[in-house]
């Protein structure tokens, strides 16, 4: 199984690098919407709530970008059969996919949070402790993305249905990580108020959607 | 499976698509090595069949049996023993033929260095050893279909199911691609064709859809 789980996560890689289509999209959409809130709210500086909203909805809206193409060519490709004609667990592809797209999400965030700091923070001290804060949020995101974007692909309306079920799934997810990061981006350095709690109902949330996607995945791939 | 079942027992089989039926009190009894032809008028239901002999789709109503594996409750061990080429190739665009091989291989197990041997011995097979590394968006679609039959047999199946096996093949492709799959000793075969003839030729049994 882990054979067949490195030869997808690979492809999906491999046919990312070759082609570029949703990396080059997400970071720039999230680098355009830093920009326009820049302008916006004529503000040179963020702190507290208001950055971490900012910094959480742009990351969430670049990551539905991928998940909207998660499964394209798997539906488009034959990718699908060749899995269901394999001897092997389904949720391989799951796991694979879920993996694809949190090394998206890593990769965006290279990109785009150095990005939001130029822009809106007055010192790189709030980046260090984001980052077990955004790695919980995106494996949440990937688990739940994955899973989603295996219902839309199913569906003709598929642009539509994954946000419109996808986000008000992912409003604890978004709550958790915003609690998390606004006290980290408060004017005056980060502080830790209630991060662990806010830590650790992340990590709840990714491990209730991981039991989930194991359970039901095999299902959605059903005819 | 023992000799005497059959690797193909299909009892008053149908298939719905919301309220239309694609099949319908289908019976066929094909023994082991054969093959069954598969004939009839477009949306008479060929690829449905094929698809549902495959575990592709659940059967509405009847019983499927495939390789001794009652279908749908039994699918799971029908995999990795069926070999589906589809009438169209089904290959990832953005990978070359032999990545998509390759992966093929790997998701069913086959160990790497028999997968690059056999990759190797199929693509020469169908004269694509020197386009193997050319992404299948670049390639005709008779290359793809080369390819694509490649694949259907990579690992060895114990059922070929070929639906228009010869779509997008110029001569010289389809003598390669009809030699392939035509190779395997003992395989049970079911072909779906437009091409009446060369479907009854190769045929041991009919099905008139």
């Amino acid at each position: 199984m882990t054979d067949a789980y490195l030869a997808l996560l690979g492809k999906d890689l491999r046919v990312e690098l070759r082609t570029l289509r949703s990396l080059p999209a997400m970071a720039l959409f999230a680098v355009t919407v830093f920009v326009v809130f820049r302008f916006g709210l004529d503000r040179t500086g963020l702190e507290g709530e208001l950055a971490a909203g900012v910094l959480v909805v742009t990351l969430l809206f670049a990551g539905i970008l991928a998940i909207n193409r998660l499964f394209v060519a798997e539906r488009d490709e034959g990718g699908f059969e060749l899995v269901r004609l394999a001897p092997l667990d389904r949720t391989v592809l799951y796991a694979a996919k879920a993996s694809a797209l949190l090394l998206y999400l890593i990769a965006l965030e290279l990109i785009a949070v150095p990005v939001f700091a130029l822009f809106f923070l007055d010192s790189a001290a709030a980046l260090p402790p984001l980052i077990p804060v955004l790695l919980l949020a995106d494996l949440g995101l990937a688990l739940i993305g994955t899973l989603i974007s295996t219902i839309a692909t199913m569906s003709s309306a598929r642009d539509l249905l994954a946000p419109l079920i996808l986000l008000p799934l992912l409003v604890p997810l978004v709550i958790a990580t915003a609690g998390a990061a606004e006290p980290v981006l408060r004017a005056g350095g980060p502080e830790y108020e209630r991060f662990g709690t806010w830590l650790a109902v992340l990590g709840l949330y990714d491990g209730v959607f991981a039991l989930v996607g194991y359970a039901v995945f095999d299902f959605l791939l059903e005819d | 499976m023992s000799a005497e079942t059959p690797a193909i027992s299909l009892q008053d089989l149908g298939r719905d698509y919301g309220d239309r039926a694609a099949l319908d009190g289908v019976e066929v009894e094909l023994p082991p090595g054969r093959t069954l032809a598969v004939l009839g008028p477009n949306g008479s239901g060929k690829t449905t069949l094929l698809r549902v002999l495959a575990g592709l789709l659940r059967p509405s109503r009847g019983r499927a049996a495939v390789l001794g594996c009652e279908l749908p409750g039994e699918v799971w061990r029908l995999r990795g023993r069926v070999g589906y080429l589809a009438h169209e190739p089904l290959l990832y665009r953005d990978l070359s033929a032999r990545e998509n091989l390759r992966l093929a291989a790997r998701l069913h197990g086959i160990d790497r260095a028999d997968a690059a041997d056999r990759v190797e011995r199929l693509l020469e097979a169908v004269a694509m050893s020197e386009r193997g590394d050319d992404r299948v968006a670049e390639l005709s679609a008779g290359m793809a279909q080369r390819v694509a039959a490649c694949r259907a047999i990579l690992h060895e199946p114990e059922l070929l199911l070929l639906d228009e096996p010869d779509a997008h093949l110029d001569a010289d492709g389809s003598r390669l691609v009809g030699a392939l799959i035509n190779g395997g000793n003992g395989r049970t075969r079911v072909l779906v064709s437009h091409d009446r003839e060369r479907a009854l030729a190769d045929a041991d049994l009919v099905l008139e859809l």
